[in-house]
């Protein structure tokens, strides 16, 4: 008699639901996974090999796009390790700034994250839902930084330019007359920071419609409760971070542990799960959302009240408005060494983690006191989250395997880097 | 009690009417779908689209070929070559852009000390062969030369706060 031998499977690269291209290879028992082995690197960019080549300011839209699904926060800790081993002091208006546009983008990963998953589970809607509110973050980046994902806005020192006056607004066309666009144009009517109240003000009614269509809902539930359980102890020893970590029920966020920026002046609750299984991450995640709501709420009230400088008056580390570079030689002379030369930072090493969307983001820099960095190491959450793919999905359905991927919140930019 | 109100909320599939409740309002809010080449989305001044060479009011080409655009760029999509004019001005000779290498950042904008290079807010191009994407100087004065009325006005506009 023929020896019965498991069925072995290979998952992606361009399987729609494996979040980008993750190489799943899974061996299967009848319909059970028994061992799952992600291969990754398709996506692998060499990013911190080309921070050596580039000059300082020359990497922060690289950095960019490694996660492209929260795309400013991943600049933060970027600049944040610069400024620490240049010793400067960022102004307090850019502080608040970055940590508004970070809750801005954590809010845009987690829609991305819990409209995605609840796809591949099968709630077709969400996604819908959950890109509407999308459109309107990604409106805010463009306004501010000047690109819809890609803002190559943080700068060392500070942010590159203040947040505008004025939102580009909808135009009247065959599709749509007079009424209509002012209708659509009323919170566009004043500026950045009016449009961004707005939108925290809807934003909890929209909060209540998702969990109106997932939290009860039984499909939901099925597919997620217990599904990949990790306990709190294994969590902490696979190196979590994040809501991962959050869901097991580890009360850990660097926004409180180590504060950084303006977080200690910010309040805000951290939520944490229970039972440590992909409904748990869920309820995590989507209470992180109403958090991060809080906080840009926090954050309009501040910079609305308090104008001022958003970068560094330092002319060595940050370039002079073009005003003034265009009207003294001396600015000139600075701006022209800036964009060529680039800052020569302090030899030494540094490390600088946040609180990302997905856990903690980290870089590692060392500085020869070139204008280049002698060594960058990017430390991503994904990574650390997806090498726990085969603990949490054995024992599981195949069509489990999906949700799991799915509450990872992995993104391949992240993870290959 | 508690027990049986859950059993016939689970019974009467209530989790699932309000979930449907949900989309069925929906049905009825207005539509926030555009049709995109007829009409577009609002799209800020600051907006980094496909690169543009300007002029001066008088015609003359704002380039001098500093060069530090080519320094600053991250991807090295830029090549510049210059040369002395007869007029005993230096400008570029060459000043090409290989669209696909460029990573959209902004920063020969940032770097330009006489708003020569600039990004519009084109994006809709495309090539249709290889190599039709690597813009020389006379594609990208062409684009500035078409555009600079709203080139110039979105500089305006953004110009307190650079």
């Amino acid at each position: 008699m023929a020896e019965i031998q498991n069925y072995t499977l290979n998952f992606g690269p361009q399987h729609p639901a494996a979040h980008g291209v993750l190489r799943l290879v899974l061996e299967l028992d009848g319909e059970m996974v028994v061992r799952a082995d992600p291969h990754i690197g398709l996506l692998h960019r060499a990013t911190e090999k080309l921070a050596e080549q580039k000059t300082w300011l020359q990497s922060v839209p690289y950095l960019d796009r490694l996660d492209y699904t929260s795309m400013l926060i991943n600049e933060h800790p970027y600049v944040m390790a610069i400024e620490r081993l240049l010793g400067i002091e960022v102004p307090l208006r850019a502080q608040y700034i970055r940590v508004l546009f970070d809750e801005i983008t954590r809010i845009h990963n987690h829609l991305l994250s819990i409209g995605t998953q609840a796809l591949d589970v099968g709630a077709m809607t969400m996604v819908l839902y959950t890109f509407r509110e999308r459109e309107d973050i990604v409106d805010m980046m463009e306004a501010t930084t000047g690109a819809r994902m890609h803002g190559a806005y943080y700068r060392p020192g500070g942010v590159y330019r203040d947040l505008p006056g004025q939102m580009p607004r909808y135009e009247v066309n065959k599709f749509k007359n007079a009424k209509t666009v002012k209708a659509l144009n009323e919170a566009r009517s004043g500026s950045l920071l009016d449009f961004i109240e707005d939108f925290s003000n809807r934003f909890p009614g929209y909060c209540d419609d998702y969990e109106t269509l997932l939290t009860d809902n039984r499909i939901w539930k099925q597919r997620l409760v217990d599904i990949g359980i990790v306990s709190k102890e294994r969590a902490l020893q696979r190196g979590f971070t994040g809501p991962m970590l959050r869901g097991s029920g580890v009360e850990w966020d660097l926004r409180k542990k180590q504060p950084y920026e303006v977080y200690d002046r910010l309040d805000f609750d951290i939520p944490v799960g229970v039972n440590g299984d992909c409904y748990d991450r869920y309820l995590v995640r989507m209470e992180e959302m109403r958090q991060a709501n809080r906080i840009i709420k926090q954050c309009v009230a501040w910079l609305r009240d308090n104008p001022g400088p958003v970068i560094v008056d330092n002319h060595k580390v940050a370039p002079p408005s073009r005003e003034k570079m265009k009207g003294n030689m001396e600015e000139l002379i600075h701006h022209f060494k800036l964009f060529t030369e680039g800052i020569h930072v302090p030899s030494g090493e540094v490390y600088a983690g946040i609180e990302h969307a997905k856990g903690e983001f980290g870089v590692y820099l060392i500085s020869d006191g070139a204008n280049k960095p002698y060594r960058m190491k990017l430390r991503s959450a994904a990574f650390t989250h997806l090498s726990a793919m085969d603990e949490m999905s054995k024992g599981h359905m195949i069509a489990d395997a999906v949700t799991i991927i799915g509450t990872m919140d992995i993104v391949f930019g992240d993870v290959d880097r | 009690m508690g027990a049986l109100t859950a059993f016939f909320k689970s019974l009467f599939l209530k989790e699932l009417f309000q979930g449907l409740a949900v989309t069925g309002r929906h049905l009825f809010v207005r539509k926030i779908t555009v049709q995109f080449p007829e009409e577009k989305t609002p799209q800020s001044n600051r907006f980094r689209g496909l690169h543009a060479l300007r002029r001066y009011p008088n015609g003359e080409e704002r380039c001098i070929a500093c060069k530090l655009c080519e320094a600053v760029c991250p991807a090295m999509a830029i090549t510049i070559e210059s040369a002395e004019r007869e007029d005993a001005t230096r400008r570029t000779t060459r000043y090409d852009i290989d669209l696909i290498k460029c990573i959209y950042c902004g920063f020969c904008e940032e770097a330009c000390p006489v708003d020569a290079i600039v990004m519009t807010r084109i994006f809709e191009y495309h090539g249709e062969k290889p190599g039709d994407l690597y813009y020389t100087k006379q594609m990208l004065l062409a684009v500035g030369d078409k555009n600079e009325v709203q080139i110039a006005k979105d500089r305006a506009q953004d110009a307190p706060y650079r």
